[in-house]
């Protein structure tokens, strides 16, 4: 459960988010909509306190983030699964290793690696790359050994920013089936896209944020009217629901 | 727990070493190099203050030659008076023999030196111990006094420029050493700060998936002190090598000089050993901690 109450973090006199208050239950599957630079990311970095928001209270699986110490944050980020766009898997590790180390900083012991590991690996289907290494493998291959380190501690969310930006459609289709497979289990997931047909396509709830405000949030909702990157319709699109938003 | 992520910084500090090993060269180099330097003025301390103790109690005795015409008796008297004066210890009546007897114990196997003197050409003499060396002056002031003296010596001066030459070796060895430190946990936390800027990308993923700051830390600690522990044991060898060396050609001429042995060299290196091991640990621990501050405290 994640939930943001009248949450503001300006950088300079940039707006990264203003006054936002959200409430994202568990189970819940969330898309993240909006153009670049609209505070997407910012939403993202408050809830893994990559940052610190100026005002408001941010709560993450009941645990209130922005009081909490810099000593926990390790704590709090195991609570988190986390897929990038870019994988970011150890390049000098092999698939198993990736996933494994995940276990290793909670201090499983080996016993629970091993089981536990191909568990994660078979589910994501990528069990017969187990020991290749991470530029031995396929883009889509990358992001599903990055989804499987994401789940192996058995997070209660799920974030993933941009997780198809890499992909072709193709593939980007089955990491979301994936992830709605993995949602099922009871995982949270808030994911940050661009990818305006795979959002229609899976008719989940959708926060439009703009300009550092939430400015649609709908069940079952579509990408929205905006499309990147920015066309001069968008903009007077954006105007006009910033207006509806006042 | 602890034991195993110490384990598994263990392995792969190795893994780290083997994979980095120009640099881990380098590093080892320089801190061999440096270690080496400290260990030689650590060994020219030692035998400085060797040197200097056993000066000192050969010099806070006051030597006073008596006259070839001063019965036994007579300088017994001396003696006598002597010992009621608080600041004497002892006094002790040596017979020219007795003195010729002392030489030859002391010279050992330089001794037949003295087998070609005609006559020996030592007087009788006094011994007096002072307690406090600073009183030393008034204690010859008075022995000056008596009849039947040749001549005092004692060797105030001499004692208080060889001190005055020890404290400024020993003062300036220190300020080297801690130069000499400051500098390896420099040449260290550079070293590993390439490898950490080699791995600032894996670093981040780390803290991405939770990894705590001492988890990602031990890694590189264990090879910042597995280098120093290297270098330590490298230096120590070179060391006792140089030693071994310098005590084989120099020994006897030093024996003359200061006539006092150099420090024994399985003694030295054996305290060597353990201090330089603690010193290249601490050295590659500072180091590591050090040049990981900037990529942990974001």
């Amino acid at each position: 459960m994640i939930a943001f109450e009248n949450v503001t973090k300006l950088y300079g006199t940039n707006v990264g988010i203003e006054n936002i208050s959200v409430r994202i239950e568990k189970g819940d599957f969330v898309f993240l909509v909006g153009p670049s630079g609209a505070g997407k990311s910012t939403f993202i970095k408050l809830i893994l306190k990559e940052i610190d928001a100026d005002e408001g209270s941010i709560t993450v699986n009941g645990q209130e983030v922005t009081t909490m110490s810099n000593r926990k944050i390790p704590k709090l980020r195991r609570s988190i699964g986390i897929v990038f766009q870019d994988f970011r898997l150890l390049p000098k590790k092999t698939v198993y290793e990736n996933v494994a180390f995940a276990m290793e900083i909670l201090h499983a012991s080996q016993r629970a690696i091993r089981r536990q590991v191909p568990q994660a690996l078979s589910l994501v289907g990528i069990s017969s790359k187990a020991n290749k290494y991470p530029n031995e493998l396929s883009a889509g291959e990358q992001q599903r050994v990055a989804i499987a380190r994401a789940i192996i501690n058995n997070p209660t969310v799920l974030i993933a920013d941009e997780p198809t930006g890499n992909l072709d459609p193709d593939t980007a289709w089955d990491i979301m089936q994936l992830l709605e497979q993995i949602n099922r289990r009871g995982t949270t997931i808030v994911m940050v896209t661009h990818a305006k047909d795979i959002v229609d396509r899976m008719g989940k709830r959708v926060i439009a944020i703009e300009h550092g405000k939430i400015v649609r949030d709908d069940r079952g909702g579509a990408y929205g009217p905006y499309d990147e990157p920015a066309t001069l319709e968008n903009i007077f699109g954006e105007e006009e629901t910033a207006e509806d938003d006042n | 727990m602890i034991i195993r992520s110490f384990c598994t910084s263990i392995k792969q500090a190795f893994r780290q070493i083997f994979r980095n090993r120009a640099m881990t060269f380098a590093s080892l180099f320089s801190i061999t190099a440096m270690l080496l330097i400290l260990g030689l003025f650590f060994i020219l301390v030692v035998n400085v203050n060797v040197v200097t103790e056993s000066a000192k109690q050969q010099f806070d005795t006051i030597q006073v030659y008596l006259l070839d015409e001063t019965t036994q008796e007579q300088a017994e008297e001396i003696a006598g008076r002597l010992k009621q004066n608080g600041n004497v210890k002892s006094v002790e009546y040596l017979t020219k023999e007795q003195a010729l007897e002392e030489y030859k114990v002391k010279w050992g196997d330089k001794a037949y030196l003295l087998e070609g003197l005609p006559e020996n050409p030592l007087p009788n003499s006094l011994r007096i111990k002072v307690s406090n060396l600073e009183d030393a002056d008034k204690v010859v002031e008075k022995v000056k006094t008596f009849s039947g003296i040749e001549d005092v010596k004692y060797y105030q001066t001499t004692v208080d420029k060889l001190l005055s030459i020890t404290n400024f070796i020993q003062w300036g060895a220190l300020i080297i050493i801690i130069f000499l430190v400051v500098i390896s946990v420099v040449v260290v936390s550079n070293t590993i700060k390439l490898t950490v800027l080699a791995r600032e990308r894996e670093i981040s993923i780390m803290k991405y998936v939770g990894a705590t700051n001492w988890f990602i830390r031990g890694p590189f600690l264990a090879e910042g002190m597995l280098i120093g522990f290297l270098s330590a044991a490298v230096s120590v060898g070179l060391i006792s090598l140089i030693y071994y060396k310098v005590t084989e050609t120099l020994g006897q001429e030093a024996f003359l000089m200061f006539s006092t042995a150099l420090v024994d060299e399985k003694f030295l290196i054996w305290n060597l050993i353990w201090i330089f091991v603690a010193l290249g640990v601490c050295i590659g621990a500072f180091g590591s901690i050090l040049s990981m501050r900037r990529f942990l405290d974001t």
